[in-house]
């Protein structure tokens, strides 16, 4: 069934389909809709799920580990700062491995107060394990959140489904809504094998020494290191598990095919603009454009960035004269991330495209199709005499 | 598919008696009881279990007399410090001849 919503409802929509058990939520714009529309579904009993509401999310997702270890399906939302106050409960949640789905719509981080869109909240926490997935339209929200929990539940390893706040969270577009027994379907109960039960009592994520060393059982139990990397090879084996799963989920509803990184016009292009997010869709105007102007280019968004999908960017990028990563998120005196990232998976790749960075739309500067014109024109035209340092977009004083 | 068994090494374990280490190796200094002064043990009668109630990792028993399980007490001190009738001294642990098992 098509309906016309706003971005927060789709992935509320989502996260009913999904038949989400536990919704521990503390509102703040630009997320503030998704919560209320899941506290209405719960209220109105449209979705059999416990709201907790909480007075931080730090507390969200402390309700959300709990729930989680007991062995419920857990959903928390947040932007921003928000996700800031639940950094230290963010490591805990994936390092106890467990398969919480939070979505994110992405906002500047004060100080100075911004409410509007830019991703240096995500992108900020792409160190601490979490799964990131990020859509770029309605139709990817809510798709992603169902998605997310079978993904979550896979790999025991927790999902962030990120969104342009505004952008997306606050219009409105035509989506499809799946049929309530096809999600079933694809998306099976959600039963750990370990969980908190009073008749089979369990020690979860006691303290660890350095050294590994045998438990009562006689076992040898593993240490921190041993854990930790085991989350890394899980993650890095999440790539696979993801491709896996979009096609489960393209079989049963006809969409997907893009996990980790969704190209437009890249096949025969010299030049790929590579982005996170609802603006490698703006980009595409700006391609159509110089596409009649027979520039061969085309736009790359990177659908999955955490566990880094290096292999399918060099992939995409493999022949190409140069990329030109545009980021709506920094690393602060340094670059930007997704631009080191891409310049690190091409270390090795014997034919190196060039590549350039542009920052745009930090706290919610708003993004011309000129100005993304003229940046690309100017990467096109002189691809080799780039300096290795970010170009910012749209400054004025 | 993938056949990755995900998630194969975490921390989780059955309650149970050392689950936690040897927290005994931690000590320094050790409780002693001086059954002279001990409450029970003087009046050979079930009553004060401060050191019972007081401690943190349960490793004195309600008994007649009080005994401490010194493969996990970590000397933390607090029953000697709760103790009404003064019976429980901490020792120097390097000056305690015979570890106990």
């Amino acid at each position: 069934m098509h309906i016309i919503e706003s971005g927060n409802v789709a992935a509320a929509t989502g996260v009913k389909l999904a038949r989400a058990q536990v919704i521990a939520a503390y509102p703040i714009t630009p997320q503030t809709p998704l919560t209320e529309k899941l506290s209405e579904f719960v209220e109105s009993g449209a979705l059999k799920a416990e709201y907790i509401p909480v007075e931080s999310e730090h507390s969200a997702m402390a309700v959300c580990i709990a729930a989680s270890t007991a062995g419920t399906r857990a959903f928390t939302a947040t932007s921003a700062n928000g996700l800031l106050y639940m950094v230290e409960q963010l490591h805990w949640a994936v390092g106890a491995r467990l398969p919480i789905v939070m979505c994110v719509a992405n906002r500047g981080i004060g100080a100075p107060w911004t409410v509007w869109n830019d991703q240096q909240d995500t992108i900020s926490q792409r160190d601490a394990g979490w799964i990131q997935i990020y859509a770029n339209d309605h139709q990817q929200i809510i798709d992603a959140v169902i998605k997310a929990f079978r993904l979550a539940q896979t790999v025991s390893i927790p999902v962030m489904v990120c969104y342009d706040g505004y952008l997306l969270s606050h219009t409105y577009m035509p989506f499809d809504v799946p049929e309530q027994s096809k999600v079933d379907s694809f998306l099976p109960a959600f039963a750990p094998t370990h969980f908190l039960d009073p008749e089979n009592p369990g020690n979860f994520n006691t303290v660890t020494l350095p050294d590994i060393r045998p438990g009562v059982d006689g076992e040898m139990a593993p240490g921190y290191i041993e854990i930790r990397h085991n989350l890394h090879q899980d993650l890095r084996a999440t790539l696979d598990t993801f491709v896996e799963i979009d096609k489960a989920f393209e079989k049963e509803f006809g969409r997907g095919g893009n996990p980790l990184v969704e190209k437009y016009r890249c096949d025969d292009a010299d030049f790929v603009a590579v982005c996170i997010g609802s603006l490698s869709y703006q980009l595409r105007d700006v391609i159509d454009i110089m596409r009649e102007n027979d520039v061969k280019i085309g736009v790359m968004g990177v659908q999955m960035y955490r566990p880094f999908p290096d292999k399918a960017i060099v992939d995409a990028l493999r022949g190409k004269k140069c990329a030109i990563v545009f980021e709506k998120a920094l690393s602060y005196g340094n670059q930007g991330a997704l631009y080191a990232d891409i310049k690190a998976a091409l270390y090795t790749s014997e034919k190196k495209p060039r590549i350039h960075n542009y920052i745009l739309g930090l706290g919610g500067r708003e993004i011309k199709t000129q100005q993304l014109l003229d940046a690309l024109t100017a990467s096109c035209t002189s691809p080799d005499t780039f300096e290795d340092t970010p170009r910012w977009i749209g400054l004025k004083l | 598919m993938t056949t990755r068994t995900f998630c194969n090494k975490i921390s989780r374990s059955k309650p149970s008696p050392g689950d936690g280490g040897n927290t005994g190796s931690w000590r320094v200094l050790r409780p002693v009881i001086n059954l002279e002064a001990c409450i029970p043990a003087k009046r050979n009668k079930k009553a004060c279990f401060h050191c019972w109630l007081y401690c943190p990792d349960s490793v004195v028993s309600k008994t007649i007399p009080p005994v401490i399980n010194y493969e996990y007490c970590k000397g933390c001190g607090i029953c000697a410090e709760e103790c009404p009738a003064d019976a429980i001294s901490m020792v120097d642990e390097s000056t305690h001849p015979v570890e106990e098992k």
